[in-house]
């Protein structure tokens, strides 16, 4: 027969064992939601705001047909694909102005900015951008130059771009300026300066 | 981790009887959609105009159950017309012949005589449109001459147009069959498993006696023709493999089967099922190369693809052809040989005009495009895509300008150079652009905007001239260059 201290101590301890894992459990349960919130309370995307920076924006001009090189000042991000999507919103600010020298239809944005494979960058435009965009060869094409000169002047290392339209490869943009080829950057530099002259 | 089903008895009666329902109900709106995904969209209807000033084609619509075309669009490349509308009458002139119509009603006065139209009279934006029923009697009394109107192709002939053949097999081993037109033809050609087929849709080729011809070759045993929505078709029926060839400047097509297959190391075997099936692989060629054009002229655009809205009612695709249209005139006017891509509202996709112009071997190619902002005539060559590399004799389809973009920037500054001489201002551009970059030859796109801020100036005959003038005399000027790079 088991003497009955010692059934007593055998219950007692575990009690305490039961006891014990309850509050580790509990104590882990509490860890996890304590990193779990810390997770979540950093940003996404880091403000744009405070501290401003000079970037060139190349800003196009119907009225005459050209491509100028303008320095702004705008609040811009550490991360180097935010510092992308922010200097090209800030050029799609210019255009949807209401004295805008280059409109674009309402509604247009810049979705992301991927800044891939070395030297790669993927501009993705909404689709109200390429939808609502007029048709013609210089419109189309000073759109594309801008958006492209804009982003390789600004962020060093940039040497090809390609421009998707809702994450999509599109064929043009608006019936002439070809999407669906990677835009090397010198082709695009050499560009910039024949449109940098009326003649 | 165990499923289990629920008891039979637990799903009652009803429920089986409503999925018993549905099962069918839901196999036939799968077999709808399928039938919808299979059928597609209708193809669109044409009407083919063959006259001795030009050939082209224009849309067919359906109005009120029937057909109808647009009675302007469809003299417009004959001659000078107008068209004015006051309230329902819209009045018509094509030269001195002056027409009027009343919209919904089918007496109609020509030449100070009434007609009557076996439907209502429709219109549309200030756009006459007529029943495609009375062409063959309605376009004679305004043109002074005789018409023939196949309505079920819907082919019209203006005047003494149309092209008649013979063929004839030779008894030659292989045999060829030697098809011999009374004038050029430029059709596209598929060739596939049994057959060859020859497509005419911008040459006035008529049927000869019989719609099917037999020969004694049991390598060509027959050809059959047929017309439908405005093309014609004469498709070859061969045991072999078959391929045209093209001479007399496009006066003679030969069909025969290629040096390999003729000489094949076994018979071939002909199944009780008859001839091979057809399979929807098919490769397109061009005749063209017979030929020798010194130009290429694209009017971009043109059928479902209208390009750029210049104002409300003016399309890129409509000014781009006007426009060639006027371009090739002042070339052949100068001796220059001149093909147009697409002479009437018909679609092309850009692989197409590049297939058709490398075809062709010209010395230049030139993509016509118009638009509303800025002022004068832009020239542009291409910006070659990097990352496709021509490989010896093999040249990258994305990148085959490549060896003739000097020849293609030095004509484009060439001509920005000509323009300013008549006030019109003018500018030297690369561009993304297709098909520049898959053109074997000089190649340019040249954009027209307005001179002024007045868009309808694109419309104008006067400028169109004026600028379609100074272009071909620039490029008669740059012949010899052009002619020795090619």
């Amino acid at each position: 027969m088991i003497p009955r201290h010692l059934i007593v101590g055998i219950a007692v301890l575990l009690a305490i064992t039961l006891g014990m894992s309850f509050y580790a459990w509990k104590m882990r349960s509490r860890a996890d939601r304590s990193e779990l919130s810390a997770e979540n309370s950093q940003p996404v995307a880091p403000p744009v705001s405070g501290a401003t920076e000079q970037v060139i924006l190349y800003v196009a001009y119907d009225d005459t047909g050209v491509l100028r090189a303008k320095p702004v000042r705008i609040p811009l991000p550490a991360g180097r694909q935010e510092r992308a999507a922010e200097m090209l919103r800030a050029l799609l600010n210019l255009y949807l102005d209401k004295f805008t020298p280059h409109p674009l239809g309402p509604g247009s944005d810049v979705r992301d900015v991927y800044l891939v494979d070395p030297g790669l960058a993927v501009i993705d435009l909404n689709a109200a951008f390429a939808d609502s965009h007029r048709s013609g060869i210089l419109v189309e094409e000073l759109t594309v130059v801008s958006l492209v000169e804009t982003l390789s002047a600004n962020i060093p290392g940039i040497t090809r771009v390609k421009i998707l339209v809702d994450g999509k490869d599109r064929d043009t943009l608006a019936g002439h300026a070809d999407l669906s080829i990677f835009f090397e950057v010198p082709a695009i530099n050499q560009l910039v300066v024949q449109l940098q002259s009326t003649q | 981790m165990r499923w289990s089903n629920p008891p039979a008895s637990v799903a009652p009666a009803s429920h089986w009887r409503s999925r018993g329902r549905l099962v069918p109900a839901v196999g036939a709106i799968l077999a709808f959609t399928a039938v919808l995904l299979v059928s597609g969209a209708p193809e669109e209807k044409h009407i083919s105009i063959f006259s001795t000033a030009a050939n082209y084609s224009l849309p067919v619509l359906e109005r009120n159950g029937d057909e109808y075309v647009g009675l302007l669009e469809l003299f417009e490349p004959l001659g000078a017309v107008n068209a004015k509308t006051a309230g329902p009458h819209w009045k018509f002139r094509y030269y001195d012949v002056e027409s009027e119509f009343t919209a919904g009603k089918t007496r109609a006065r020509i030449r100070g005589s009434d007609f009557d139209l076996p439907s209502n009279f429709v219109l549309e934006n200030r756009r006459g449109l007529v029943p495609l029923s009375c062409l063959g009697t309605l376009l004679p009394r305004i043109l002074g001459g005789p018409v023939t109107f196949n309505q079920n192709s819907r082919r019209l002939f203006i005047g003494n147009v149309a092209v008649h053949f013979t063929a004839q097999v030779s008894k030659t081993t292989p045999p060829k069959l030697v098809i011999n037109f009374t004038a050029p033809v430029n059709p596209m050609i598929a060739t596939e498993p049994g057959r060859l087929r020859m497509v005419f849709t911008h040459e006035a080729v008529v049927a000869p006696g019989s719609s099917v011809l037999t020969f004694d070759s049991t390598i060509i045993p027959s050809a059959s023709f047929q017309e439908n929505n405005g093309a014609a078709e004469l498709v070859v029926a061969g045991t072999l493999p078959l391929i045209a060839t093209f001479s007399h400047d496009g006066r003679s097509i030969t069909v025969e089967p290629p040096a390999q297959a003729a000489t094949p190391t076994q018979p071939p075997q002909q199944t009780a099922a008859g001839p091979a099936p057809a399979s929807p692989t098919s490769v397109t060629t061009t005749p063209a190369a017979t030929r020798r054009y010194f130009a290429v002229i694209d009017p971009s655009h043109g059928g479902d693809e209208r390009g750029a809205s210049l104002t409300s009612q003016l399309a890129e695709k409509d000014i781009t052809l006007a426009f060639a249209r006027r371009l090739r005139q002042e070339l052949e006017a100068s001796g220059l040989a001149t093909l147009l891509l697409r002479d009437g509202d018909s679609t092309l996709s850009l692989d197409q005009r590049a297939s058709l112009t490398n075809s062709a071997h010209p010395a230049i190619y030139i993509c016509v495009h118009a638009a509303s902002q800025g002022n004068g005539v832009r020239f542009y060559t291409a910006l070659v895509p990097a990352g496709t590399e021509n490989r010896g004799p093999f040249l990258g389809w994305d990148a085959a300008q490549s060896s003739y973009q000097s020849a293609s920037r030095a004509a484009a500054m060439s001509l920005a150079k000509e323009l300013p001489g008549k006030q019109i201002p003018a500018r030297s551009l690369i561009a993304p652009l297709r098909p520049l970059n898959s053109i074997t030859s000089a190649a340019l796109a040249l954009e027209v905007a307005p001179a002024s801020d007045d868009v309808s100036q694109l419309n104008s005959p006067a400028y169109q001239q004026l600028i379609a003038g100074a272009i071909a005399a620039g490029l008669a000027d740059l012949r010899g260059q052009l002619e020795a790079e090619r």
